[in-house]
């Protein structure tokens, strides 16, 4: 059961003003330690409204395309889906800059997407193939990008990463910074504490963010954490919740945090909340610790897409026939990224013990037997 | 062979006698000039100059932001330090010994030693986790373990384990400028014992390549193979045995993955026997894997008795002196193995 309202009323009202561009006014979001949180108003532009729909569109159908896969068996293992929360990812990309760094957990094909990897890749890590953005090496959870380090299958230890990257940032002086997310199962873990702490004592630019999606795994938050105020959890840090089903809240939100990292001020913690429409991964159907009307209510009143899609009609910056036109475009793509991850070869035997070391002469690995003698090259 | 003379000679003649922390120290320093993405942080590196004073000095000269003092959370500082390597740096982090590296065992194997792997040549981990490994005196069960075995056992990892002060000077240097995770494992009982330091080690280029184990005293009758403090133990009871007509070849491993198996195998070739030395416990160790990488190799069809481990012994590290003592090889205990496997 939802016991949080999941739309507090943080999200942005439009105002008319016209075909281009719509400002928005918004109740405040919830702040700790902060004098003041992300702006109350927030200017979309046309073509910033079609982009962020055509992203989060593109990320919804690629993640539906994964499902639907997976129940082929052509991609296997685990699959954590981002239906739901492509807000968040979004909202996120349009706030920092690509000089950005950003890291998160397993439920990453969105980040993937938004960081700059093509759909195609995408799937064709999914399914395994050389044309993978790992060359089918790493999997559902193992995918990277400039500036985008995973993808991180073990819980909470992105946290720690992510504030060594931060570090990075301040050490080279390059006015960059980290977006370290984790989920509301990771937010107890003690590595996380270990990360605010040694962030806060060196100021590092890092916007630790909790993407609250009410269940880690089929534990609610409620029965996982002795306090659920996610952005409160930084204790000595400064915090704001967001309203992570509303791109634009996302992007305001974001923006601020990564001022406030930029000016010097040290660390930040985030708290989205949001929701999956899927299960913890692909084995889980997700209605055992959850009712279906629930998974119906938010996604009736609730959804990312249809709330942006739905204010731009109402304001007049796009017709129904653009956004139809943009669907037919993104399922073009994922189609024709489904067959490309369904034909590409797998990768060549050959390259199993490849990439072990960096930089290297090549090595000899043990195959399983001691006349499997097998060559890595870096 | 008489390249191994006129190098003794030549040790002899342009010796600087070193301890091994000052080797370490000398190391570190001359890296983190060299290249400013190289910074150092752990427990007790910065003010108070290293908990054994291997950073000594360090701090004052680079200051805050190359050697960092971290809090005592060695899971979110190793992992501080694999994120900064994976954006660019190249960290030096320091366990205070590796008993406490175990609660950061998460970050260094599956947050460094496989990312290489995983993103399939696309994100390199230049990173080196150092600090004392195994026994010292009297620290008993929970700071005496010694995590070579556990280490080397997984692919994406070097694992290098220094016996003398060249070895730690020219190997710790080779571990920074390494694309890849290091696990260097220093021994706290040889911090202060001196050696002396060859002509070319005085350079600020020397470098001991990771991979390559080095012949200590050549030998005709049983090979030694030894890594870290024992090395001096195996060297220690080749001295008595010589006495005996028994000539010992002693190999100084300096690495444990990659593990150097043709230098062994080559002694073993020639010796006929091997007896493998180690302060870790007995059962899937360093030891351990010497056997079975020999009957898996060549050499097997020349060894004339089944190889031997000596080992420390199969229990939690005891207080007590008498007891501790008991608790790792002794040179009588090699003595006796040597003896054991010649048949003498």
């Amino acid at each position: 059961m939802l016991q949080t309202q999941l739309l507090s009323n943080h999200h942005f009202n439009f105002g008319r003003r016209g075909r281009d561009s719509s400002v928005g006014r918004a109740g405040k979001c919830d702040v700790h330690r902060l004098e003041e949180g992300p702006p109350l108003k927030a200017e979309l532009t046309r073509e910033q409204g079609l982009r962020y729909y055509r992203i989060m569109q593109t990320v919804r159908r690629m993640e539906l395309k994964a499902d639907q896969l997976y129940k082929q068996k052509i991609i296997r293992g685990f699959c954590h889906l981002y239906d739901g929360q492509e807000a968040c990812a979004v909202g996120i990309e349009a706030a920092i800059n690509p000089s950005d760094h950003l890291i998160t957990a397993y439920r990453a094909h969105g980040y993937t997407y938004t960081r700059g990897i093509a759909v195609k890749e995408i799937l064709a890590e999914l399914t395994g193939r050389r044309g993978g953005v790992a060359k089918g090496k790493g999997g559902s959870m193992h995918m990277y990008a400039p500036h985008f380090y995973g993808g991180n299958g073990i819980v909470g230890a992105q946290v720690p990463l992510g504030a060594g990257i931060a570090l990075a940032c301040q050490y080279q002086g390059n006015n960059q910074v980290c977006v370290a997310l984790y989920g509301d199962g990771a937010a107890n873990q003690g590595q996380l504490f270990e990360s605010f702490n040694m962030a806060a004592l060196w100021k590092l630019p890092c916007i630790f963010t909790c993407e609250n999606n009410q269940y880690g795994m089929g534990t609610s938050v409620e029965r996982a954490s002795a306090s659920t105020d996610y952005y409160k959890r930084g204790d000595f840090i400064p915090g704001i919740r967001v309203d992570g089903m509303d791109v634009l809240c996302v992007r305001e939100a974001f923006k601020f945090a990564a001022e406030h990292c930029r000016s010097g001020k040290g660390p930040i913690v985030m708290e989205l909340k949001t929701y999956r429409y899927h299960g913890h991964s692909m084995s889980d159907p997700g209605v055992s610790y959850r009712t279906r009307e629930e998974i119906q209510e938010v996604r009736s009143k609730s959804d990312p897409i249809t709330m942006l899609k739905e204010r731009m009609l109402s304001n007049n910056m796009a017709s129904v026939e653009e956004f139809k036109e943009i669907d037919i475009a993104i399922r073009k793509e994922v189609e024709e990224a489904a067959q490309y991850a369904t034909s590409d070869p797998e990768p060549p035997l050959e390259e199993l013990c490849n990439h072990i070391f960096s930089n290297d002469s090549p090595l000899e690995v043990r195959g399983t037997n001691p006349w499997a003698r097998l060559k890595s090259v870096s | 062979r008489l390249k191994n003379i006129v190098l003794g000679w030549n040790d002899l003649l342009c010796s600087k006698p070193m301890m091994v922390r000052d080797a370490l120290n000398q190391a570190m320093d001359e890296e983190l000039e060299r290249d400013e993405r190289v910074f150092l942080l752990g427990e007790e590196v910065a003010q108070y100059d290293g908990a054994y004073k291997v950073s000594r000095g360090l701090w004052k000269k680079y200051g805050d932001k190359r050697i960092i003092d971290t809090p005592i959370t060695e899971m979110g500082f190793a992992g501080i330090a694999v994120g900064a390597a994976m954006a660019g740096l190249r960290p030096i982090c320091e366990f205070m010994t590796f008993n406490f590296s175990m609660q950061a065992i998460d970050q260094i194997i599956n947050s460094a030693a496989k990312t290489y792997y995983m993103s399939a040549g696309f994100q390199a981990v230049p990173i080196v986790f150092r600090g004392p490994n195994g026994a010292s005196a009297g620290v008993a069960a929970q700071h005496s373990q010694c995590f070579a075995a556990w280490y080397a056992h997984c692919p994406g990892l070097k694992v290098v384990s220094p016996w003398n002060a060249e070895d730690a000077k020219g190997l710790l240097k080779s571990a920074i400028r390494d694309d890849n995770p290091v696990v260097f494992l220093e021994n706290e009982l040889m911090y202060g014992v001196p050696f002396e330091m060859s002509e070319e080690s005085q350079s600020k280029d020397f470098t001991i390549p990771i991979g390559k184990a080095k012949v200590e005293r050549q030998g005709t009758h049983v090979s030694l193979v030894s890594h870290s403090r024992y090395v001096s133990h195996c060297l220690d009871a080749a001295v008595v045995l010589a006495k005996e007509g028994i000539e010992c070849e002693v190999i100084n491993l300096r690495t444990i993955r990659p593990l150097d198996v043709e230098c062994i195998e080559t002694s073993v070739m020639k010796t006929n026997h091997l007896v493998t030395v180690e302060g870790g416990w007995p059962q899937f160790g360093v030891g351990a894997e010497i056997c079975a990488r020999i009957m898996e190799g060549p050499a097997f069809n020349y060894l004339d008795a089944p190889a031997t481990r000596v080992t420390g012994v199969d229990i939690p590290m005891p207080y007590a002196k008498i007891l501790e003592d008991n608790s790792l090889p002794q040179i009588k205990d090699i003595i006796f193995s040597v003896k054991k496997t010649l048949n003498v």
